[in-house]
Order: C-alpha cells, then structure tokens, then sequence
C-alpha cells in the first residue's frame, strides 16, 4: 500500500498546522487594535534575534524538555500525568535541601548530587498518586491534579516555617553557595562569547537533550519500555502476557515524576540559587501541551519545547515592548496546541490523500 | 405497536414504496472500493430476492466485510451504485442505511458495554428528551420480539453483564427495533455454541418466512449449506459465483473459496500419550462478583495428547484458561510436571509459567494475543520478551535480532504478508494468528493452552493450524484445546471433557462420544445417550435425563 512519505508526516503537517495557528493569532492581534507583523518582529528578535534572547528561550525550552519528558513517559503506560507541576515544585525543595545541606566543593559534584535529590522528591511525590491508581484504583488524574494543590503547600510550609533564614521577610531558603551555581551558556568555551552574562540558559539545557536520548532508549529499546507500552496500549494484553499492572503504573509514574523533578536543576539551581513560591511558573501545565504536540517521542518533546520556549519568551518581549497584554501569548499557545493536536486531522487526511493520489499516478504512468 | 410519529410516518412511507413485483431487495452494481493500492473490492453485483437469505462466503480478507460496510453506509464505494427495493439508494452514511430499512449485526458488536440492554435497544431511536416512555415502549416490544423470535434477553441487564450469544440477540433486536427488513450478519456465528448457532438460524428462518431479507457473511460452509438460498462467493476482492444453495456443494465452495481442494478432516495418528504433564485437582475459581465459575475442575493431561474441551461459551472455560495461563487467582492444586503451581499470586504470574514451559494461545487474539498498535516483530516476543536470547545486553533489547527472527518464523507459518516491521492490526484474522500461534509453539512448550484456534480465521489457515497442532502433540507436548467447534473438538481431540456450569460433566475418549451424548452433557444433562457411550467418565453432578 502507498504511503504518504516520512516528511509530509513529520514535518509538512505539523509547519501547516503551526503557520495556520500562527494566522489565527495574527488574526486575534488585529482584532484588538496592534500590527500582527510587527507583533511577530517582537516575538522573533526579542526570542531569537539576540544571544540574549536565546539565552531565556533555551532557559525555557529546558524547563519544557523535562517536564514534556514527564508527561510522555507517563501517556506511554497510559497514565496521564497533570501532576508535573507538583512534581516539578517537590523536585526544587529536594534541590535545594540537597544543595544547602552540604558545602558541595565543585558545581559538577553538586549536579549529581542535586538531580538524584530533584529527580527522587519528584518521584516520591508521583509515587502517591500512582500507588493509589495502581492499587486502589483511583484516578490518576484527579489525584495528580490534588497532589499540586498538596506541593504548593507544603512548598509554602517548608520556605515559611523552616528553610526561611532567620530574620529574613521573604519566603525563600538562603541563597545556595556559589560553588553551586551551574555554569551558564556565558560560562561555556567558545560559546561563552556569545551570551552577555546574564542569560540564564545553563548546562541543564545539555543534561535535558541527555534525558531525551535516554528517555528515548528506555520506551523504545529497553524491556522495560516494551512492558510499559505494551501496557499503554491494552492492559488485557498485558496482563495476558504476565506484566504486573502495578509495576507498570508504579514505574512509569516513578520516571515521569522524576523527570518533572530534575526540571529544579535548572529553574532552581541554574537560574534562581534559591528555592522561592511558585518556582515552576507553570511549567508543568507547559508539559502536556508539549508532550501532546510532540506525539510524545522524545525528539518531538525537545522540538515542541524549543517553540514554547520560544513563545514564553516572545510573548514576554511582546508585553514589554507592545500594548499586547501577556495573556495573548496564552492564546497563541492554544491555538498552537489545538491545531497540532486536537484539529490535526483536519490537513492531515487531505494532505495524505494527495500524496497517495500523486504517488498512484507516478506509478501508473 | 411501539413506533413514534416519525417511525410510523417512515413506516407508511415503506409501505408505500412497496418493492415492485419481482424487483429484487436489494440489488448492487458494479461496486469498487480501494484502499490505497489494495483493491478490496473489485466491480462486484449481486442480486438478492425479498423473503430470501444470501450467503456471502470468502476467506478472511477476501472484501465480504468491506463490501458489507459499504452496504450500510460506513464506506464510500469508489464506483457502482445501490438498489434497495428495486430502487436506485445511494447510501451515504448509515442513518441512510437504517432509513432504507437495512439492519446490520456485526462481528464485533457496537453495543455501550455499561448500558442495559433497554437503553442500547433505544440509543438513537429514543422518542424525546424523557427516557422513560421510550424505555417502556421497547420494553414492550422486546416482550413481543422476545415470544415471536425466542430472542429472549434479559432487558435490564447490562451489556458488559451478558454472554457473547445474548450481546448477539440484542444486536438483532436492535436492527428489529429500527424496522428493517434487510438484516446483514456478519459472521455471526463465530462467537456461537452450535446449540446458540442452530438457534439463531431457527431465529433467521422465522425472519425470512416473515419476508425479511438476510444476508448472511461466513466462512463457514455448513452454515451456508444449511439456510441459505442462494450464495455467493469471494476471493480476493472478487465475486467469483452465485450459485443456488440447493444446486451446489461444500466441496465445491470450498473450491471456489480457495481456488484450490481443501482438507476438512484432519488427518492424525492416534496418540501415544506418555508422562503426565498436567495435572488439576479441585480447582475453582471465583470472579469479581465471587461467583464460582469453575467449581472443583480436575483433569490431567500426558505428554502427546489433546484433551479438548467442549461445552457451550461461557461455562468456565475461559476461567479454565485464564487460571492456568496464570492471570487469574484460584485455589486447588495445579501441577505441571509434577511442580505445584502458586494459584494465589495476586499479581499476573504469565512469565513464569511461561518459564515452565506453559504455552497459551489465548480465545481472544485481539484483546489477549495481541498487540494491535505493535509490529509483527513485537508480537512475536511479546510475553516472552525477557527471554535473555531477545537481549543485546543487559540494558537494551536485541531488536535487529527479534526482526530477523521474525522474519523467519513469518516465513515458516507462512504468515502474508512476511514483513516483521507491519503492525498486527494490517494483519487478516487468521495470519494474526499464526502469529499468534507462531509465538507460542516454536519454543516446543510442555503444555500448550490453545483457545478457539480458527475462530476467524479462513479455511486455508484453519487447515495449517490444526496440522501445526497435531505435529506439535506429535512431538510430545500436552495440549489443552478449547473450543466451541464441536467438528473442530472431534476432529482434533485424542480425549474429549465437557464442560457445563463451571465442572466437567463427563470425559472420556473421542472415538466413542457421540454427537448427541456430547449434546447432552452440555446442557448438563445425563441419561442413556450419555450413559451410552463407551470408556467416559460422567459427574455425578449431570442430571438424569428427563423421561416424557
């Protein structure tokens, strides 16, 4: 049977489906009194048009890498993780315990140290709520949603009460060491000399593309992804061929939370050198929609989490530098999620027919 | 009467359009339908007379079903037109279909599994916003539908609740509930007990006196034999005879199924059975609901023998199954080779019996055997993928050498088409399972569980797999079938158990049971047919046959 070739599939589809996104939005800009063309030039030189602008899209595009990553892990066992921003907020307090408990004497060893600690508070705080799915069946998506509202309270409670410096007002722990501080893109050679010193963008940016290749490892290539897709796709099936439902549901939600947890080796450890309220900026939410547009494969995650990085940092610029309020960036986001995932198949049918019609033609000629 | 305005108004309009003299209900012209490259149908016409039943008989992948969805709206045919009623019907979509007065069951039942069978009776058809006048209006028409068809269903069960034959009766209650009068089966005796199938064709041939016409989709020979009038035959897209039932024969449609002679026997030594492999004591198993369905089974099985297990669907057999493939709980003693097995695991325990040498083929390949999302070489290993041989070390799985090993045993089951990389779900029925069987039978296991081997699967395939059952009990390994085919159970069995509400009613050797002491064992019953037959053990639990 003729098929519609790989790049119509993976690449023509997905740009329509963004250009027509990005229309709309032009649209909507019109709508309320601005230029969509200059709107555009804001969004691309403030993201991308400088070091400096890349510097916070790739900041961003981190934070998104981990917690799409999150997400996608989880949907392969068809668990569907909302907890992301939870877990990503438990991930920067074990960030950060790990991080002033002890006078760490190089960045490198307290990297290591603060993703076990980031990557293991994230794990535990999905560990609740995929235990009670697993054994007691409640859904893993209420649950996920409860354990965020739980994370930012106890995330409150730990900075009020206990990590707060003593005389100080602000509900923050202590700055972490210097020695801690990961290098930024300014540290790196040869790189360095393109970003001015103050871009947040840092080596977690590397560790994130790391946790893609191994993320992708796992799901496709190691026995435990098998078990874990195996048990996505039908947990009959699954059961049929002797893999345990609650080592599945516990180990994919174990690596989702972890992952969502290790995004604090960035916002928290590279970028903040504290832990503060509502470090994750949302984030977690950002994931799904990353995840979803990213057909949850791991290069499509990294892909997907470059252009909300880029649209969180272009709709700040768009805010700074226009009348356009900052919550048009959110709309964007929507229209963007809404025709890569939800109206995909609108082009998609079409646009296959087409080619399968072109590639009989050939044939027959 | 329990039609609203508009069913009524609709009615009258039927009635109106009455089928002119002689015109045929429905007839179809040069109708074409491709998929991509593959032609699933190709210039196919057919003429079918009002108050007749047509059988449509192919292989599996053979365009019956495409040409049957595209009958009831849910394919578009690329050319040729539809005459309903000698009248040119273009059916768009199937609201057109029910319009036309065309009812459709399909193999895979389209029923909402959490609804009673009143409210799937009514989804679509209510006769307002409030349910409960359409509730009580089908509720009495059920009653009737019930009496005049013996169609009888419980009609405040919920669907998930019902056996496979009682999901199928609500299906044609459905369509009988929609007015049609042009009623499609689509294999609907796949899921059947031949006591379930001899009554739904009772049910067919009270509908076809009434004027109502059937098509009727299988692959199944005698069914065709035995109610149609006139049948048609496909291969490969194409309809290549219709041919009155009265003047044709098996031998010959089976011909013209296959382009060539097919076995229908299987031809087997007789069996040398040797150690005991299996062994089952007092073994129950209770579900969700802690209802006993299996209650105190025993059974051994030798190396080098089929035990068969007939019985009407739905009388353990699945719990039979599921218990000993280890993903379902119960208590007693099972041992294989000897070694007891843990029965109270509470967690799926499929690996390691798999470990021991415990083969399943599952009755349901779809939900069970298969992954249908997953490529042919993922199947393949799939429940043995943590076999060492399918790792490259002891982080990553061997994939390239999973492929090529797929390859290999597609080729040797000749499984069509031979690409390890093509999802399950491209698959036709019966080359999904010899992939299936494929999986479970090339690592030459101790105790094969084998679950309704052929159902869907065409003739051609039905045939290699009961020889790769044989060789397989040739080369010394238990097999344990199960099957609602009592010729499949005859056919293949050196010893036979029937099995009726959750025991075994009797067992005994195969040469001496009888079709009609089987029969009877199976609805539970006892008495001198049984009594009759030669070397079987009955229960004492098989009542004395009723004396009248």
């Amino acid at each position: 049977m003729e098929k519609t070739p790989k790049w119509v599939d993976v690449a023509l589809i997905p740009v329509l489906n963004l250009l027509i996104a990005f229309v709309i939005s032009g649209i909507v800009v019109l709508l309320i009194g601005e230029d969509p063309v200059k709107a555009i030039k804001v969004m691309v030189s403030g993201a991308l048009g400088s070091p400096y602008g890349w510097g916070y899209t790739l900041y961003y595009s981190t934070n998104f890498i981990f917690t799409g990553l999150a997400v996608a892990v989880a949907y392969h066992a068809s668990q569907f993780n909302i907890g992301g921003e939870g877990q990503a907020t438990l991930g920067g307090l074990g960030v950060a315990l790990v991080l002033l408990a002890v006078p760490w004497p190089h960045w490198t060893i307290a990297l290591v140290a603060a993703m076990f600690g980031g990557a293991l508070f994230g794990a535990a705080w999905a560990a609740i709520p995929a235990w009670l799915q697993a054994k007691r069946g409640s859904h893993i998506v209420i649950t996920t949603i409860m354990f965020n509202f739980i994370g930012a309270s106890v995330l409150n409670y730990m900075l009020v009460n206990v990590l707060r410096p003593p005389r100080s007002m602000d509900p923050a722990t202590a700055r972490f060491p210097a020695a801690t501080h990961l290098p930024t893109f300014h540290d790196i050679p040869l790189v360095g000399q393109f970003f001015s010193k103050s871009v947040p963008a840092n080596v977690s940016f590397f560790i994130a593309i790391l946790a893609c290749w191994l993320v992708w490892i796992l799901i496709w290539r190691t026995k435990l992804g098998f078990e874990i897709r195996a048990f996505g796709r039908s947990e009959p099936a699954a059961r049929y061929a002797g893999i345990s439902p609650v080592k599945i549901v516990m180990a994919a939600m174990l690596i989702s939370g972890g992952l969502a947890g290790l995004m604090a080796i960035n916002n928290v450890m590279g970028e903040a050198h504290r832990l503060v309220l509502n470090s994750v900026e949302g984030a977690g939410f950002i994931g799904i929609a990353v995840a979803l547009m990213g057909r949850n494969h791991p290069f499509g995650v990294f892909l997907a989490a470059l252009l909300f990085g880029f649209l969180y940092q272009g709709g700040g610029e768009l805010a700074l530098e226009t009348t356009i309020p900052r919550e048009l960036i959110t709309v964007i986001q929507a229209l963007v999620i809404l025709f890569t995932g939800a109206f995909d198949n609108m082009l998609r049918a079409p646009i296959e027919s087409f080619f399968v019609a072109r590639a009989n033609a050939r044939k027959e000629a | 009467m329990v039609e609203t305005g508009t069913t009524e108004a609709g009615r009258q309009a039927t009635a109106a359009l009455a089928t002119p003299e002689g015109a045929p209900a429905i007839e179809l012209k040069g109708i074409s339908k491709a998929f991509g490259t593959v032609q699933a149908n190709k210039d196919i016409s057919i003429r079918v007379m009002p108050g007749t039943i047509h059988g449509i008989i192919g292989e599996n992948g053979a365009g019956k079903s495409t040409l049957m969805s595209i009958l009831y709206g849910f394919y578009k045919a690329d050319a040729g037109e539809i005459w309903i009623k000698g009248r040119h019907t273009p059916i768009p979509d199937s609201e057109a279909a029910i319009k036309a007065g065309i009812g459709m069951v399909f193999q895979h039942f389209k029923l909402v599994q959490n609804f009673t069978v009143l409210e799937n009776i009514i989804l679509g058809v209510e006769d307002g916003a409030l349910l409960r006048p359409s509730l009580a209006k089908a509720r009495k028409e059920l009653k009737r539908l019930a009496e005049e068809y013996e169609l009888n269903v419980d009609p405040d069960e919920t669907i998930e609740e019902l056996s496979v034959g009682h999901q199928q009766r609500v299906e044609i209650l459905k369509a009988l509930y929609r007015q049609a009068d042009i009623l499609i089966l689509d294999e609907p005796t796949g899921v059947l007990t031949p006591a379930e199938a001899d009554h739904l064709f009772r049910i067919l041939d009270n509908l076809r006196r009434e004027g109502k016409t059937i098509i009727l989709i299988t692959h199944k020979l005698r069914e065709i034999m035995e109610i149609t009038d006139t049948v048609s035959v496909m291969r490969r897209g194409e309809m290549t005879a219709t041919v009155k039932t009265a003047e044709t024969s098996p031998e010959q449609l089976a011909e013209l199924m296959v382009g060539r002679k097919v076995l229908l026997n299987v031809t087997k030594t007789k069996a040398e059975p040797g150690r005991t492999v299996l062994e089952v004591e007092n073994l129950s198993v209770k579900d969700e609901d802690g209802v006993e369905r299996l209650k105190g089974i025993d059974l051994t099985i030798r190396a080098g023998e089929i035990l068969g297990i007939a019985g009407v669907a739905g009388n353990g057999q699945s719990e039979l199954l599921e218990v000993l493939g280890g993903f379902a709980t119960g208590t007693g003693t099972i041992r294989i080779n000897g070694e007891e097995i843990d029965l109270t695991g509470k967690h799926s325990d499929g690996q390691s019996r798999r470990r021991r040498g415990i083969a399943h083929v599952p009755e349901d390949r779809h939900r069970l055997g298969l992954i249908l999302d997953f490529t042919a070489w993922e199947n393949m290993v799939f429940g043995y993928h943590a076999d060492p041989a399918y790792q490259k070390n002891s982080f990553v799985m061997d994939n390239a050498g999973i492929v090529s090993h797929t390859a290999e045993a597609m080729e040797r089951f000749d499984v069509r088409p031979p690409i390890p990389t093509l999802p399950a779900k491209s698959f036709s029925g019966g080359n999904q399972q010899k992939i299936v069987l494929a999986r479970e039978i090339e690592r030459n296991p101790d105790l094969l569980l084998v679950g309704q081997p052929t159902r869907g699967v065409d003739i051609g395939a039905i045939e290699f797999i009961h020889k790769r059952l044989v060789e397989l009990r040739d080369q010394g390994a238990a097999i344990l079938l199960v099957s609602v085919e009592l010729d499949e159970i005859r056919s293949l069995s050196d010893r036979v158990a029937v099995m009726f509400d959750g025991r075994i009613m009797g067992h005994g050797p195969v040469e001496s049971a009888t079709q009609t002491g089987m029969g009877c064992l199976m609805a539970g019953l006892g008495g001198d047919d049984v009594r009759g037959m030669d070397g079987w053990t009955i229960s004492d639990e098989a009542a004395p046959e009723e004396t009248d």
